[in-house]
């Protein structure tokens, strides 16, 4: 502890020459372990049980590539990022990667120097009212109270919306999402919107979840993927064939319980490739050969994660939706591995 | 003529006052219904009182202790009451009271902070207590803040031994030079090139080549370090900042500021009222500045602004940056607080000190200070009560205080949808701590009134 302090205090006299611009992979690889920005809690998609172990749809993404890269699903270093820390722990250097639920907009994607690798989640915006309100449309929401997290884009998306369909609301301005159950709750407010998956695990959690409903518009797009920094592209291409993996390895009928077998070799090219049984995909990202293997086995492919997490026999009860392979009607596709 | 006497000549015997003026009788007649008026605000007021107590303790006392998750809770709440309206679910900090704690330091350490915390007390014992225990205590008062570090952080004894080392040594050259301007700087910089020495340059490898630049660029604590590793007594066990955690953590940042706000602040106060031109338009510039922006502001500077600044790879520790933005808040208000006890005095006090032929510092250190500081202790404690409190804040940077825990612990699927229970605890701990503070005090004040009034 002492040491950084005098290293800083120093650092403001001595110049350090060139210490910038170090590979983020050989940095991870120096370091023994993966320092991956989440959330500091979201229902189903990152939280820490009663010891500290942080679990999650989006903590699965960490494990993965911290599997792949080391070898070691548990080589990760979580750090907490708020909404207002995470793009700034990004840029400097705090965190390799963010797998915090971050929608991918152009402004984020250009102005702020952020590469999003991917979509783990396609969300959207909803509307949740108590079933007595009898409300069956958003458009039907004229004059309604609506409580909303402030700061957030699910803000800009309702004024949107209403201006739109040229109906009013009055805001009813919250900050945290367990604040909202409480303020819904009481009835504060008559409705309540964030992303639906938000709202599902939140309606999930009330003690009579069938006196509320969400309404069936969604307002918006809400593609959340993980982040790494602009500039590092080696390291970019390795965190978006990790989550291509996973995602190849559902198509593929590969599973954390079958990868070993298959890893032996299959008349199927395609896996082969990926498994690293043939070809020399893992050379072509500064990996072994056996990386995909490993980050498959971290925690499961893609609809493997997706149920444990999230998935309709969880607590949180997400249907596959938009999430769903694109061979089953879903937006999740990844390109070819070859 | 007779001689009757209008004048009594037995005395009456003493009687009992009246049944209504004595007793719980007379205490509630005079107290609570002298008057009308004041009959009616007395039964008001326990009609209030009795309102929200029987819904507060309802739902207090009649709540499950035993259940793993919310539903859990709700399902026992409907098999004993019927509702689960009224009643609280106390099972989540049965679960996550050691997280909300500690954090997520490792429980096989846990010993760790609580030797730590016990030590605090021992070490505070001689300063607040200075009547009653040993001043030989001092002596640990002297170590903890190099001790606690060590315990907390873990790591190397060499640590915190080379930086003690470095404060003994700039005592030591201070001194030799007898207390001078030139001895003050001298003493510093001696101390300065020690930690230099000891703890490594901060200059890349690469630049030493032989046996003893390598020494060097290490630094000899380092170097010791090696030579001795994984020896119980000298090494501890490692804990990185990122597992601090819950109470722990406030804790820490609290004592943290608490103890280096004070003697910070009393430099600061009596530099504003120095006659050096520069001294005094620092300390001014301090004071009003870090009292202009919020606490927040300071956080955010500490978790964001500085990753920027510094080079990148810089490896600052996140809760000393906190740390160090809390203690400069605390200092800049705590300066206000003793400048005002300072004002309070009467320049007698200052002409007396003079007349008695003490230079600056004798005066400060027995004559003003103990007077100033006296008067100030209702200020000084509010200061270190509302810093306590302010802790609170770090969650907004997400540092996993108690309120950024209880956040955490809601994403759990378990407990999605618990809120009040888990304040509730919170509001307990902080509580206790504060209420501790206050009482001491006035104990203190007590303790130190000299005037007969």
């Amino acid at each position: 502890m002492q040491k950084s302090v005098f290293y800083c205090a120093l650092a403001a006299a001595v110049v350090l020459g060139g210490a910038a611009g170090a590979a983020t992979l050989d940095d991870v690889k120096a370091r023994g372990n993966l320092n991956c920005g989440v959330s500091t809690g979201l229902v189903g998609f990152a939280s820490p049980d009663a010891s500290g172990n942080w679990e999650g749809f989006d903590v699965a993404v960490c494990r993965a590539v911290a599997a792949a890269v080391l070898g070691d699903p548990q080589a990760v270093e979580f750090i907490p990022t708020t909404g207002k820390t995470r793009f700034t722990a990004l840029a400097s250097g705090e965190v390799d990667m963010l797998a915090r639920n971050t929608t991918w907009t152009f402004s984020r994607d250009t102005d702020l120097k952020l590469d999003f690798i991917g979509v783990n989640y396609y969300d959207g915006q909803g509307f949740m009212v108590p079933k007595a309100l009898g409300v069956t449309s958003a458009k039907d929401l004229d004059g309604a109270t609506v409580c909303i997290q402030t700061g957030t884009t699910t803000e800009l998306n309702l004024a949107d919306f209403f201006r739109v369909n040229n109906i009013s609301y009055e805001p009813v301005p919250i900050e945290t999402n367990a604040e909202a159950q409480q303020q819904y709750l009481a009835e504060a407010c008559d409705v309540y919107t964030t992303d639906a998956s938000g709202l599902a695990a939140t309606r999930a959690a009330f003690e009579s979840p069938g006196d509320h409903v969400i309404l069936p518009e969604i307002i918006s797009k809400e593609p959340l993927g993980p982040v790494v920094r602009h500039g590092d592209n080696e390291w970019g291409d390795i965190v978006r064939w990790t989550l291509n993996a996973l995602i190849s390895a559902e198509e593929l009928g590969i599973t954390s319980a079958n990868v070993s077998e298959l890893a032996g070799g299959t008349n199927n090219p395609e896996i082969n490739r990926l498994l690293g049984s043939e070809g020399t995909l893992g050379d072509m990202i500064g990996l072994d050969s056996e990386w995909a293997q490993r980050a498959i086995m971290a925690e499961g492919n893609y609809g493997e994660i997706f149920e444990t997490n999230i998935g309709e026999n969880t607590p949180v009860g997400l249907a596959r939706g938009l999430n769903a392979q694109y061979t089953e009607g879903g937006l999740i596709y990844s390109p070819p591995f070859r | 003529m007779s001689d009757a006497s209008f004048v009594r000549t037995e005395m009456l015997s003493e009687q009992d006052p009246p049944p209504t003026s004595v007793g719980v009788i007379g205490w509630l007649r005079a107290n609570l219904f002298s008057n009308w008026w004041n009959a009616i605000l007395t039964v008001l007021c326990l009609a209030v009182i009795w309102y929200v107590l029987s819904g507060l303790l309802g739902w207090t006392l009649r709540s499950v202790w035993n259940a793993g998750s919310l539903n859990e809770c709700r399902e026992i709440m409907i098999a004993t009451w019927g509702s689960t309206h009224g009643h609280a679910c106390w099972g989540v900090i049965g679960d996550r009271w050691l997280q909300l704690l500690f954090g997520f330091y490792p429980p096989e350490l846990y010993y760790r902070p609580i030797l730590a915390l016990l030590l605090l007390f021992v070490a505070l014992a001689p300063v607040l207590f200075a009547d009653k225990v040993s001043p030989r205590l001092l002596y640990v008062t002297a170590a903890y803040p190099f001790l606690m570090p060590w315990l907390m952080w873990g790591g190397s004894i060499w640590m915190p031994i080379g930086v003690a080392a470095g404060f003994v040594l700039a005592y030591l050259v201070g001194r030799k030079l007898d207390g001078s301007v030139p001895g003050l700087v001298l003493g510093i910089l001696s101390a300065i090139i020690w930690w230099m020495l000891w703890l490594g340059f901060p200059i890349q490898a690469e630049v030493f080549n032989t046996g003893l630049g390598e020494i060097l660029g290490a630094g000899l604590g380092k170097s010791l370090a090696t030579i001795s590793p994984d020896i119980a007594p000298f090494w501890l066990e490692t804990v990185i900042s990122r597992n601090f955690g819950g109470f722990m953590l406030s804790v820490l940042i609290g004592v943290v500021a608490i103890g280096c706000s004070l003697p910070l602040g009393i430099l600061l106060a009596l530099g504003r009222q120095s006659n050096m031109l520069i001294v005094k338009a620092i300390c001014v510039g301090f004071i009003e500045f870090i009292r202009g922006v919020p606490l927040i502001t300071l956080l955010f500077v500490a978790s964001t602004l500085l990753n920027i600044f510094l080079p990148p790879g810089t490896n600052f520790d996140i809760i000393l940056r906190v740390m160090i933005m809390v203690t400069l808040f605390a200092a800049a208000y705590m300066a206000e607080v003793i400048r005002g006890g300072l004002a309070g005095l009467p320049t007698g006090q200052y002409e007396g000190a003079d007349s008695l032929g003490l230079n600056y510092w004798q005066a400060q250190r027995l004559i003003i200070m103990p007077q100033a500081l006296k008067i100030s202790i209702p200020g000084i404690v509010s200061t270190f009560i509302g810093i306590f409190k302010d802790t609170t804040l770090v969650s907004i940077i997400a540092l996993l205080d108690p309120l950024g825990l209880s956040n955490s612990i809601r994403a759990d699927t378990d407990w999605n949808g618990i809120y009040w229970e888990l304040f509730a605890f919170i509001a307990l701990m902080f509580f206790i701590a504060c209420f501790g503070m206050s009482r001491y005090s006035m104990y203190l004040e007590r303790k130190l009134k000299t005037e007969n009034d």
